[in-house]
């Protein structure tokens, strides 16, 4: 990657990889609002805790996705703290869901490690936390 | 939903992401004709989505048909937010952008021809 390394410290965390990874997170906060939309509307008392963690997954990539869009100190905090809760979330639920079918009646986007949508959902968070990572203020930025 | 439209519309989709794909992993940020070539596939998304709407008027709507209107709006404006972002972005990640908005749109194809074969009450 020639013009990674070329890339300066302070270069927005939005735009290069940064601006992709928004794309991707905008598709998700879209598709796992959306889906978590639909199942609480129709059939919320079929399976509440697994809708509820639809939800949350939706509520969780709009986060990411502002924090990456929003940049700075505070949007870069915002998209590490979603990415962290993210990662612990799709790792969990697929563990659950792999391990015992009766608490996840139905899917939600981290079933079966995100298998659903390509496990795109379980790759997603570590290379979202590794581009946060990437951009870590400098020493002598830090106040 | 299912005629050659839907078709041409994934194969055009599908054959172009390769070209942006294959343009961003040799470095190349997108080029004119590659923004051009991306609003002539949104042209032909745009009338998939007319075609759809207007059969949305005939007899054999589906029966979910919030989802259906949803995913026809997601997929009408998907290669146009996807080129405004690799507008943003005159970088390989720029042709990345439109690789993958144009991966995502067989998908929407498909799950559009999914929930409109399921029609009646």
């Amino acid at each position: 990657m020639p013009e990674a390394s070329a890339r300066p410290r302070d270069a927005a965390l939005g735009s290069g990889l940064g601006r992709v990874l928004l794309l991707v997170y905008g598709i998700f906060a879209l598709s796992a609002s959306a889906r978590a939309l639909v199942q609480i509307t129709t059939h919320f008392s079929e399976a509440p805790l697994a809708y509820l963690l639809s939800a949350l997954a939706g509520l969780i990539y709009i986060s990411a996705t502002v924090g990456l869009a929003v940049g700075g100190a505070r949007g870069r905090m915002i998209a590490l703290v979603s990415c962290g809760i993210e990662l612990l979330g799709v790792l969990t639920v697929g563990i659950l869901s792999v391990a015992d079918t009766g608490d996840f009646p139905d899917d939600t986007v981290w079933s079966h490690f995100g298998s659903g949508y390509g496990y795109v959902p379980l790759v997603l968070p570590f290379i979202g936390l590794w581009w946060i990572w990437r951009h870590r203020p400098a020493p002598e930025d830090r106040p | 939903m299912n005629g050659p439209l839907s078709v041409t519309t994934i194969i055009a989709a599908l054959v172009l992401a390769v070209w942006y794909l294959l343009r961003s992993a040799l470095d190349r940020p997108p080029s004119r004709i590659d923004l051009i070539a991306a609003a002539a596939l949104s042209v032909l998304v745009a009338i998939l989505t007319v075609v759809a709407v207007v059969n949305l008027f005939g007899d054999s709507r589906p029966s979910d048909t919030a989802t259906f209107i949803g995913y026809l709006i997601t997929t009408f404006a998907f290669i146009p937010v996807g080129g405004y972002l690799a507008r943003l972005e005159p970088t390989r990640w720029g042709s990345l952008i439109l690789g993958i908005a144009c991966l995502v749109i067989p998908v929407l194809v498909l799950r559009l021809q999914q929930i409109a074969s399921v029609t009646g009450a």
